[in-house]
C-alpha cells in the first residue's frame, strides 16, 4: 500500500507518478506532486518511481469553479 | 449573420416612442474609482434624482454588491416582496471596475429581491454596462417602482441626459432588442461600441428564473454579445416592472478613465499577469481557447459532472459535449474578452449558428457561449449529450431571458419526476420528458417563452414546482425534497457535492443560495484531503466565501485569480489561495483608491458586507439555520439507482466510516444508514462553520461580531438580538 493524499491506496508493481495519475484519472492540468515530501517536476513524472509504502501527495491547487 | 435592423424599422420604433421624463445632469468626474454619485430612478412616478455616496458608505460597503445591498436594505421592509413596486434592481460596478490594465475588471453586480428565493439576491455579469455607467457619472443605478406601460430608460453619459420613454414596438427578446437599440442610439457603426443594453426576454414574463442580459458590441462579429446576470430571477423582476431595456451610451473610455491613484502600479500588475496568461494559459486551463468549458471533461473524470439531475457524476457520452467539441463551434479563432484589456479572454462565441427550432428557426445567429455551467446544466444534467442542442438551448435561454443554470436543473428535476410517474403526458401536454429527450426539452423552453401549455409552470423553478406537485398531484413530499436540487429556492449550479462535505456546505451555507461563486472547495476536500477536520473545513468555508465576496464588491471577475497561476505557485504554502494573486488584488485596490489595505483587511471588507447580507435575509424572514438545509441528494445517494451506480464506494464507506458491515443489508437499509450519517456530518459542519463565521448556532451573526466589524447599525442589532 501507499499513502495518497493521506488515504490508503493500492500499490502496483512498477508504479510511477505518471501511472498513478493515470490510474486515478487525475486529468486536471495543474497538479502539484510530492513523493515523500520531495517536489516532482512535471517532466519527471514518467521517470519517478513510486515504491511500496511511499507517501504521495497529488494536490490540485484549485479552489474555484 | 447577426440581426441587421433596417433604417425603416428604426424609424418605426422611434415614431412610436413617447418621452415620459427627461433629466439633465452634470456627469461627476471619476476619482480613484468612484464618482460618489448614485442615480435613482423610480418608474412608478418617473422620478429621477441623484444621491451622494458618503465616505462612511464607501468604507463599509465598498461598492458593487455592497452598494446594492445597502440601497435595497433602505428601500424595502420586512414585508416587501419581489413583485412590489418598492423592490429595486440595483446595478453597480465597484471601484476597480472599469480599469483596462488588469484582466477581468468589467463586471457589474446586480442586487434585488428574488422571485425564486423571496430573499435578497446578487448576481454578477460581464458586458460593458457597469463601467460605462461609472464613466457616465454614476457608481450606482438604483431602479425602483413599476411602470404601467412598456418603457426604456436611456442614459447618455456624454451629454448628461437621461430619459424615460414609452417603448411599445421594440422586440422583447434580447438578441434582437439589443441590436435594435444599439442601431437606434449609435451615430454610426463605430459608435456602436459605446453602447450597452440591459434587457431580458419573453420567457422572463412566464418564469421565476428570468435573467438580465448585458450587451456589448462585437465589432469583429458585427453583432451584439450578451453576458448574463443569471442567478435569482432578476430578469423576472425587470419584466414585472415593465422595463424593456436600460440603455447607456458613453464615448471616451480610456486607460485612465477610472482615475486611479497610481496608474503606473496598475500597469505593472497588469503586465505581470498578461505575461502569465501568455506563458501558461495554454498549459493550464485554456481559457483563451475554450473558455470555462474545459471543466466539462475534467468534472466527468472526477465523477463531479451532474448527470440526470445530479444522480451521477460521470457519463461515457460526455465527450460529445466536451471542450474539444465546443472548440469546433467557436468561430473567429481568437481570444475573446467581455471588457477591454482582459487577456484571459474566456468569452467564446459562435457566429452563424443556424437554429433548428422555435420562432427564429432557420435564422443564423450569434450564440454567446457556451460556458461550463450551461453545457452541464442543459446538457449532462438533463442527460442530453448533444452540442448542437446545447448551443440552441443556450441561445434561446439567453434571448428569452432564462438562466441556463436554473433552467437546466429545473428541467432535470422535471425529467426525474416524469420518470417516476409524478407527472405524465396529461400534465406535460404530451411532452415525454425523459432524460435525454432534447426535443421535448426544447419544446418546453419555447412553451415557457409563449406562456403556453406546461411552459406556464416549468419556469417556476424547483422549489415552487415541488409544492405544486405535492399539492396538485399528491407527490411524495419527502422524495421531492430529496431530489429537488434547490436550496433557499435557488437551483444548484453544476457540481456534484456528494463526496465533499465541505462543498455541501459551500453550496448550502451561503447567503443567496447554491451558487458556487461563494466557495468551491471540492478538490481541496475530496481529492486533496487537505481539510479533513470540521474545523479545517470551516476555515475554508470562512476564507473562500469572504475572499470571493470581495470580487463582487470591486467589479472583478474571479477567473484571473486562479484559472491562471504563476509558475511558482506550486511551491507556495497555500497554492489554492494563489498568494501572489491575492497580493496583486491588495495592490490593485490600493492603487485605484489610494488607500492602504492588507490581505487581512481585504477579508474584513468582505466580512462586513457578507454579514450584512445575512442579516438582510433575516430581515426578510430568512437567514437562519433551517434555510441552510440542503436537499439530501447533494449530500448522498437518494435513490437505489444512485446507490447501485457506486455500490462499491458506498459499501466501503459503510465499513470504513460508519463501522457497519453492509453484508446482508438491503439497499434501502444502506441508503438510510448513509443518510443518517451524512446528515449528521452536515449538522456538525454547520456548527463549525457558524462558529468560525462568528454566528450563533441558529446561523445569526452575534452582536459582538457585528460590533467588531463595525456593522452594528441599530436596525441590524435589533434584528439579531432575539437570536443571541
Amino acid at each position: 500500500m501507499i499513502q495518497l493524499n493521506n488515504r490508503r491506496e493500492t500499490y502496483d508493481e512498477g508504479m510511477t507518478v505518471s501511472s498513478l495519475i493515470k490510474k486515478k484519472r487525475y486529468t486536471h492540468p495543474m497538479l502539484i506532486v510530492r513523493v515523500n515530501g520531495q517536489f516532482i517536476e512535471e517532466e519527471m513524472y514518467a521517470e519517478t518511481p513510486i515504491n511500496d509504502g511511499d507517501d504521495v501527495k497529488i494536490i490540485h491547487p484549485i479552489a474555484g469553479g | 449573420m447577426t440581426q441587421h435592423i433596417s433604417p425603416e424599422r428604426i424609424q418605426e420604433i422611434k415614431a412610436a416612442r413617447q418621452v415620459l421624463k427627461t433629466y439633465k445632469y452634470s456627469p461627476a468626474a471619476v476619482d480613484k474609482g468612484y464618482t460618489n454619485k448614485t442615480l435613482y430612478i423610480n418608474i412608478s412616478d418617473n422620478t429621477i434624482a441623484e444621491k451622494e455616496i458618503t465616505e462612511e458608505i464607501k468604507d463599509k460597503f465598498i461598492g458593487g454588491k455592497g452598494f446594492g445591498l445597502w440601497y435595497l436594505w433602505n428601500a424595502v421592509n420586512k414585508d416587501t416582496k419581489w413583485n412590489d413596486p418598492e423592490n429595486e434592481i440595483v446595478i453597480s460596478p465597484g471601484p476597480i471596475g472599469g480599469i483596462t490594465q488588469y484582466p477581468g475588471a468589467g463586471k457589474s453586480l446586480v442586487v434585488s429581491l428574488s422571485p425564486t428565493t423571496d430573499s435578497v439576491v446578487d448576481s454578477n455579469v460581464g458586458g460593458h454596462f457597469g463601467p460605462l455607467l461609472k464613466f457616465s457619472g454614476w457608481d450606482v443605478l438604483e431602479l425602483q417602482g413599476k411602470s404601467e406601460e412598456e418603457i426604456i430608460i436611456y442614459i447618455n453619459g456624454n451629454e448628461g441626459a437621461i430619459s424615460i420613454e414609452k417603448a411599445p414596438l421594440e422586440e422583447l427578446n434580447s438578441h434582437i432588442l439589443a441590436e435594435e437599440l444599439t442601431a437606434l442610439y449609435a451615430d454610426d457603426e463605430e459608435d456602436k461600441r459605446n453602447i450597452s443594453v440591459v434587457s431580458s426576454g419573453a420567457a422572463a414574463e412566464h418564469a421565476m428564473i428570468g435573467l438580465l442580459n448585458f450587451s456589448f458590441y462585437d465589432k469583429r462579429r458585427g453583432g451584439q454579445r450578451l453576458k448574463q446576470a443569471g442567478r435569482g430571477g432578476i430578469g423576472t423582476v425587470f419584466r414585472h416592472k415593465k422595463v424593456k431595456a436600460i440603455v447607456i451610451k458613453y464615448k471616451g473610455v480610456r486607460g485612465d478613465s477610472n482615475h486611479p491613484a497610481d496608474l503606473k502600479k496598475i500597469q505593472e500588475l497588469g503586465v505581470k499577469l498578461h505575461k502569465e496568461i501568455h506563458d501558461y494559459d495554454d498549459i493550464q486551463t485554456r481559457k483563451r481557447q475554450v473558455g470555462t468549458a474545459n471543466l466539462v471533461e475534467i468534472m466527468n473524470d472526477y465523477d463531479l459532472l451532474p448527470v440526470n439531475n445530479f444522480k451521477y457524476g460521470y457519463n461515457p457520452e460526455t465527450w460529445r459535449i466536451s471542450s474539444d467539441i465546443l472548440k469546433t463551434y467557436v468561430t473567429q479563432n481568437v481570444p475573446d474578452g467581455c471588457w477591454y484589456g482582459c487577456s484571459l479572454a474566456c468569452a467564446k462565441a459562435c457566429d452563424n449558428f443556424e437554429l433548428k427550432t422555435g420562432p427564429y428557426k432557420g435564422h443564423k445567429v450569434l450564440v454567446d457561449g457556451a460556458e461550463y455551467e450551461t453545457v452541464a446544466g442543459v446538457g449532462s444534467c438533463c442527460g442530453i449529450f448533444d452540442m448542437d442542442y446545447v448551443f440552441e438551448c443556450n441561445f434561446y435561454c439567453d434571448t428569452y431571458g432564462l438562466d441556463t443554470i436554473s433552467w437546466g436543473t429545473t428541467v432535470a428535476f422535471l425529467m426525474e419526476c416524469y420518470e417516476n410517474d409524478i407527472i405524465n403526458k396529461d400534465i406535460t401536454g404530451g411532452l415525454e420528458l425523459v432524460f435525454g429527450n432534447r426535443d421535448a426539452a426544447m419544446e418546453l423552453l419555447h412553451q415557457v417563452a409563449k406562456g403556453e401549455g406546461f411552459g406556464k409552470y416549468a419556469g417556476l423553478g424547483v422549489k415552487k414546482l415541488k409544492k405544486r406537485f405535492v399539492a396538485e398531484y399528491g407527490a411524495d413530499k419527502d422524495f421531492l425534497e430529496a431530489i429537488g436540487m434547490e436550496c433557499k429556492g435557488m437551483e444548484y449550479s453544476q457540481y456534484m457535492s456528494k463526496e465533499s462535505l465541505a462543498q455541501q456546505g459551500g453550496y448550502a451555507l451561503t447567503n443567496k443560495g447554491p451558487q458556487h461563486d461563494e466557495a468551491w472547495v471540492i478538490f481541496t476536500d475530496m481529492v486533496n484531503n487537505l481539510i479533513p477536520t470540521f474545523e479545517d473545513k470551516a476555515e475554508a468555508l470562512h476564507y473562500f466565501p469572504m475572499f470571493r465576496t470581495w470580487f463582487g464588491l470591486q467589479g472583478l471577475c474571479k477567473l484571473p485569480w486562479n484559472d491562471i497561476e504563476p509558475a511558482d505557485n506550486k511551491q507556495t504554502d497555500e497554492p489554492a489561495k494563489v498568494p501572489e494573486h491575492v497580493q496583486n488584488y491588495v495592490e490593485l485596490y490600493n492603487s485605484v483608491t489610494g488607500k492602504n489595505i492588507d490581505k487581512e483587511e481585504l477579508i474584513r471588507q468582505s466580512e462586513r458586507v457578507y454579514n450584512f447580507q445575512r442579516v438582510f435575509a433575516l430581515k426578510l424572514g430568512f437567514g437562519t439555520r433551517e434555510f441552510d438545509k440542503p436537499p439530501y441528494r447533494s449530500l448522498g445517494p437518494a435513490t437505489k439507482e444512485e446507490y447501485f451506480s457506486r455500490q462499491d464506494r458506498y459499501d466501503q464507506q459503510l465499513k470504513e466510516k460508519m463501522g457497519i458491515d453492509p453484508e446482508g443489508k438491503s439497499v434501502e437499509e444502506k441508503i438510510a444508514l448513509h443518510r443518517q450519517y451524512r446528515e449528521q456530518q452536515f449538522e456538525e459542519l454547520t456548527d463549525a462553520v457558524y462558529k468560525r463565521r462568528g454566528w450563533t448556532k441558529s446561523g445569526v451573526p452575534t452582536i459582538e461580531h457585528l460590533q467588531a466589524l463595525g456593522m452594528d447599525y441599530p436596525e441590524v442589532i435589533e434584528l439579531v438580538k432575539p437570536y443571541q
